[in-house]
């Protein structure tokens, strides 16, 4: 355990509420131990704002054990700032050198209103996953294994899929604002398995149907959602959503 | 068919009518190369182009909703990408995207000003010295699309505009090729980089085919 500690500056979104105008507000952050993760820091951070009678900054957090995706942080100008495969409950003070100065903004999306601060409202992909984000069969108890017959590899992709945590960090790294690498995961894990598949063209037309209606931006295959995602999903899914869509788009509703 | 008017429908329209335009290109650059055969060379593709007769009009009329196509959704989707995103990162940091990928919009637009003024000077013939004289000048019958060519290249100013248009169809093609593929359905992540040094080869080919004819007139080694 390191004893040196690090003297930060911050410059940290405030913004009162969805409808306010927000800005960058300065604040340092003193005596930070370089084992601390980042949210530690903020909570320190806010108890030395507390006694300076200002409001403490307001962050989300959950799970603070990297599978929540509540933290929706973007940290110099990165989602969830510069450590890659990781949210920011996982990245840790060592990655920062005493004297830095750092960046932190909220999410921003049409989608995704700022609710305070550094606080966004994901609704929205909630909304992605009702309109058909399910399988609409009855499972009964959990299935023994093996009793599907499915390929390895193709449960894998599928598995591969389905380690989005829907942190949006997809969307807050896209240029143009896009949900499509959520939409694509959700979609992809569904579809690729033997339960998901019998409702896979209505299911791709309505998440995608949903994802327009919420107000993301298109995507124009920059890929910076993959580089950005801290669970590794590959914009592969989206050439897979796309070639969903190819296949349901001569159906109709009742296929 | 609503699922055309979504946001991947669209991106579906790009793609194809990309692909359509990227064949248009192939034909266009191959066809030339002719000019390297001497005048009788392009004079006499010119000719055969022109002997197509109703087949040349259905091409250019497809070519042109292609286009027209292709330019709107283009236009439609920036604007509602930039509208998705109102209040701007005070620091962002793109971390794999490209020049090319970033710039399709400011590409397209100069290109699709470029293509105005390229069907008006050497399709309608707008500011071409001596028209009158050289419609009659191939064979006594048929247009000297040589001299036009070699003349128009003559001054710095269109040299300068096409080897420009065509330096951006370079970023614009390398860009979209790999869309092109990754849209369709046909991409994975061990393709993808193929995809991108493939189509980032094909623009680079393409648009040195393009740039040679005013840059080898220029220095004379293509001349009258």
């Amino acid at each position: 355990m390191s004893e040196k500690t690090m003297n930060l500056t911050l410059y940290v979104w405030r913004q009162a509420n969805a409808k306010a105008p927000g800005k960058m507000e300065r604040y340092e952050a003193k005596g930070i131990s370089p084992d601390m993760s980042f949210l530690e820091m903020l909570d320190v951070t806010n108890e030395q704002l507390i006694k300076q009678g200002i409001e403490p900054i307001v962050f989300d957090h959950d799970c603070r054990e990297g599978i929540c995706g509540m933290c929706s942080q973007v940290i110099n100008g990165v989602p969830h700032g510069p450590e890659e495969l990781v949210t920011v409950c996982q990245l840790h003070m060592r990655r920062f050198n005493d004297g830095d100065t750092i960046f932190i903004e909220p999410w921003r999306s049409k989608a995704f209103p700022i609710e305070k601060d550094l606080m966004v409202d994901r609704g929205a992909f909630d909304r992605i996953m009702q309109a058909y984000g399910y399988t609409s069969i009855t499972c009964g108890g959990a299935p023994d294994a093996n009793d599907h017959p499915i390929p390895k590899w193709q449960l894998d992709r599928a598995m591969d899929a389905a380690e989005c945590i829907g942190c949006g960090a997809c969307v807050a790294a896209c240029p143009n604002a896009s949900g499509m690498l959520f939409t694509a995961a959700k979609v992809a894990h569904l579809n690729m398995l033997p339960q998901g598949k019998p409702e896979g063209a209505r299911r791709v037309k309505a998440m995608i149907a949903a994802h327009d209606l919420e107000g993301f931006g298109n995507c124009t295959n920059h890929y910076e959602c993959e580089a950005a995602c801290p669970k590794g999903v590959k914009t592969a899914f989206i050439s897979y959503l796309n070639k969903e869509l190819i296949k349901a788009l001569p159906k109709g509703a009742q296929d | 068919m609503s699922m055309l008017k979504s946001s991947v429908g669209r991106k579906l329209t790009m793609a194809v009518t990309g692909a359509i335009l990227v064949l248009f290109i192939l034909g266009h650059v191959l066809g030339n190369m002719s000019i390297f055969v001497g005048p009788e060379g392009i004079n006499a593709y010119a000719v055969h182009l022109r002997d197509l007769g109703p087949l040349l009009w259905v091409v250019r009329l497809v070519m042109l909703v292609v286009f027209v196509l292709h330019v709107w959704f283009g236009i439609q989707l920036t604007l509602e990408n930039r509208a998705a995103r109102p209040v701007d990162y005070q620091q962002k940091k793109n971390l794999v995207t490209t020049f090319a990928a970033k710039t399709m919009i400011v590409s397209g637009l100069v290109l699709l000003a470029f293509v105005i003024y390229h069907v008006l000077h050497f399709t309608l013939h707008v500011g071409v010295d001596n028209v009158d004289q050289l419609a009659k000048a191939y064979m006594g019958e048929h247009f000297d699309v040589y001299t036009m060519v070699v003349t128009g290249f003559g001054k710095a100013i269109n040299v300068l505009v096409y080897v420009a248009a065509m330096i951006l169809l370079f970023f614009h093609v390398s860009h979209g090729f790999q869309s092109f593929l990754q849209t369709l359905g046909l991409s994975n992540e061990c393709v993808q980089p193929k995809y991108q040094a493939v189509g980032k080869f094909l623009a680079l080919v393409v648009s040195i085919g393009f740039i040679s004819i005013p840059v080898l007139i220029m220095v004379g080694i293509v001349k009258l």
